[in-house]
């Protein structure tokens, strides 16, 4: 479904301080698959995360979306693909203050120009989904950290992208939220949605969801291990 | 077209949805922004509708009036006067006037002391000012001594009050009959403190006034478009007077504003990273900072331009009266007619609402165009 040949990205390139954080990647990922980059802090999980979900573009090599080349695209149009193809869950959730659950999750959806009453169901049936419907209208703030990953797992999945990115997804959650939190990802996989995250927590790389797991190490990938198809591991166990 | 209604729409709730999360601080900026509008346009809507008033009342005085001097100064003219007059050609209508100042030593004012022509008023009678009837709590009917500068003491019957709508330029007037005029000041018989000249073709004007000239140089015409202009620059000054009163205080709104639209807050950029990250465009995240700009320098706008309106016309400027209505005692008291200048809140708006406008999009614009990623890495 994407597929990264010969990734490179610089920091400051041409300065005093400039930093290669990859250095060649070749990568597959496959659609409706679950894959988890594992690393050491440093090594590059971040950017090659961001390349992949366009939100930055890599210093050389070629990105392809369904076969289709883009990392030379103009902002806009990567934004367009980024807001159709890409649900984000960010490592400290990155929701907006002040607002309230549900408008928080409508955000995404904004620039579409879908009417709000459509939006507002849509919102509605995904907070329902992740128990969370009672709380939709209190303001964010006011969440528990589960509760305001929920809020951005709801967000992430406005736009209804085929591809979801989620970045560090447990490091601010305790093991019983980050239990949970893979249960819905799960759910989510089994609905046939392409998940990518990044992660060194052991609760998540080893998890029975993963289907590909890519350990990098100085901006490089150092292993790929492919398992068996989910179903077919469920079965064994 | 529907979409990018809604689009709009979405964009517009956010903003909203912006400013109320901002209260104290977008509330804080609005009341200045409004009180700045409010005194800017106070000032511009009351110059102006005194300038209309006074071009109005001075629509139907004389082409030009004649003065004598002698050594500079303001002289009665002399019986032969008008005669000499009644010679150039393009003069249609002659009349001496007859007019002084008298100073009330019980409320501490001047009044103008006038003799009509165009009105009959009988010997002993006077026709008052609304501003004299205020100050001396006079009526019809109510008698009222002056001395005069001789020392004698003349007592008058008040005939009438002038109307309230003429008090911009009567305010402090008293009219009476001629022979007590003369009587009272000491004006012997055929002497006028000046004389007043229709001229029938607007052309003419100068002509005449240099014929003036030459027939009686000793004098002084003084032509209607002079005092004008005169009067034009007077209000000018004191518009001048007030904005430079008020300089510091849109100096000051001038550095509010720019801080609040110049230094985003680090909540404001993060929030404007985390909206491009989930997909909106940097012409989106503009589009929205435009609205938030033009929201509260329109309301600021329409609120301040409301006020000034209801203050100048409806409150007789109450605030500035003392710096723009002038030097006199007797303060007139006067309802202005409602007037705008389409020009002037063009300008207005010009110069209050673009700026702000602008100055928020480029902080914004520089923000906006940042990577999105940068957002993974907070």
């Amino acid at each position: 479904m994407i597929e990264l040949v010969g990734i490179r990205k610089a920091f400051n390139q041409g300065q005093h301080n400039e930093t290669w954080a990859l250095s060649g990647i070749d990568l597959t990922i496959p659609a409706h698959r679950v894959t988890a980059l594992k690393g050491p802090s440093g090594s590059g999980k971040t950017t090659l995360l961001t390349i992949l979900g366009c939100l930055a573009r890599p210093t050389a090599g070629r990105v392809r979306l369904k076969g289709e080349d883009i990392s030379g695209l103009p902002e806009r149009f990567l934004t367009e693909i980024r807001r159709q193809t890409f649900g984000f869950i960010f490592q400290q959730f990155n929701l907006v203050r002040g607002l309230s659950a549900i408008e928080n999750v409508i955000l995404p959806a904004y620039p579409t120009g879908r009417p709000r009453k459509a939006l507002l169901e849509k919102a509605e049936a995904l907070l329902a989904d992740v128990n969370l419907a009672h709380r939709r209208n209190a303001r964010v703030e006011w969440l528990s950290g589960g509760e305001q990953q929920r809020v951005a797992i709801c967000r992430a999945l406005i736009n209804d992208p085929e591809i979801l990115i989620a970045d560090e997804p447990t490091a601010n959650l305790d093991s019983q939220l980050a239990k949970e939190f893979l249960a819905i990802l799960e759910k989510l996989a089994d609905a046939g949605r392409t998940i990518i995250l990044t992660s060194h927590d052991p609760l998540v790389v080893e998890a029975a969801l993963v289907d590909r797991l890519v350990t990098l190490r100085d901006g490089r990938i150092v292993e790929t291990v492919d398992k068996p198809e989910r179903r077919i591991r469920r079965a064994a166990s | 077209m529907r979409t990018w209604i809604e689009k709009q729409k979405h964009l517009i709730d956010f903003t909203l949805a912006s400013l109320m999360r901002r209260k104290a601080k977008n509330l804080g900026l609005l009341f200045i922004y409004t009180l700045l509008v409010f005194v800017l346009a106070s000032a511009a809507l009351y110059t102006h509708a005194l300038r209309q008033e006074a071009q109005k009342a001075l629509a139907g005085s004389p082409e030009i009036v004649l003065q004598r001097l002698i050594a500079g100064r303001h002289d009665l003219i002399p019986p032969g006067y008008i005669e000499k007059i009644g010679r150039i050609r393009g003069v249609q209508k002659i009349e001496g006037r007859l007019w002084g100042y008298y100073y009330d030593s019980v409320v501490k004012a001047n009044y103008t002391f006038m003799a009509p022509r165009d009105m009959q008023i009988e010997r002993g009678e006077i026709i008052v000012g609304p501003a004299l009837e205020r100050s001396r709590g006079l009526a019809a009917g109510n008698g009222i001594s002056f001395r005069a500068y001789t020392g004698e003491l003349f007592t008058f019957i008040v005939a009438d009050v002038l109307p309230q709508s003429s008090e911009l330029v009567s305010a402090d007037l008293v009219l009476m009959n001629e022979e007590d005029f003369r009587a009272f000041f000491k004006i012997p018989p055929g002497y006028y403190n000046d004389i007043a000249l229709s001229v029938a073709n607007p052309q003419e004007v100068r002509n005449v006034a240099i014929k003036l000239l030459t027939a009686l140089p000793d004098s002084r015409p003084i032509l209607r478009d002079e005092v004008l202009r005169t009067y034009a620059s007077i209000f000018d000054w004191r518009e001048g007077i007030m904005l430079t009163l008020l300089a510091a205080a849109i100096l000051a709104f001038g550095i509010f504003a720019w801080e609040k639209a110049a230094g985003l807050s680090a909540e404001e950029k993060r929030e404007i990273g985390i909206l491009k990250a989930i997909g909106w465009e940097t012409g989106d995240v503009i589009k929205m900072k435009f609205w938030e700009g033009l929201l509260i320098s329109l309301t600021a706008f329409l609120v301040g331009y409301l006020a000034a309106y209801l203050h100048v016309f409806y409150f007789s400027a109450s605030l500035f009266e003392p710096v723009l209505k002038g030097w006199a005692v007797l303060y007139p008291r006067f309802t202005l007619p409602p007037h705008i200048d389409g020009l002037q809140v063009a300008t207005l708006f010009f110069f209050t609402v673009v700026p702000y406008t602008a100055a928020v999009l480029t902080p914004i614009w520089r923000a906006a165009t940042t990577d999105p990623d940068t957002v993974m890495r907070a």
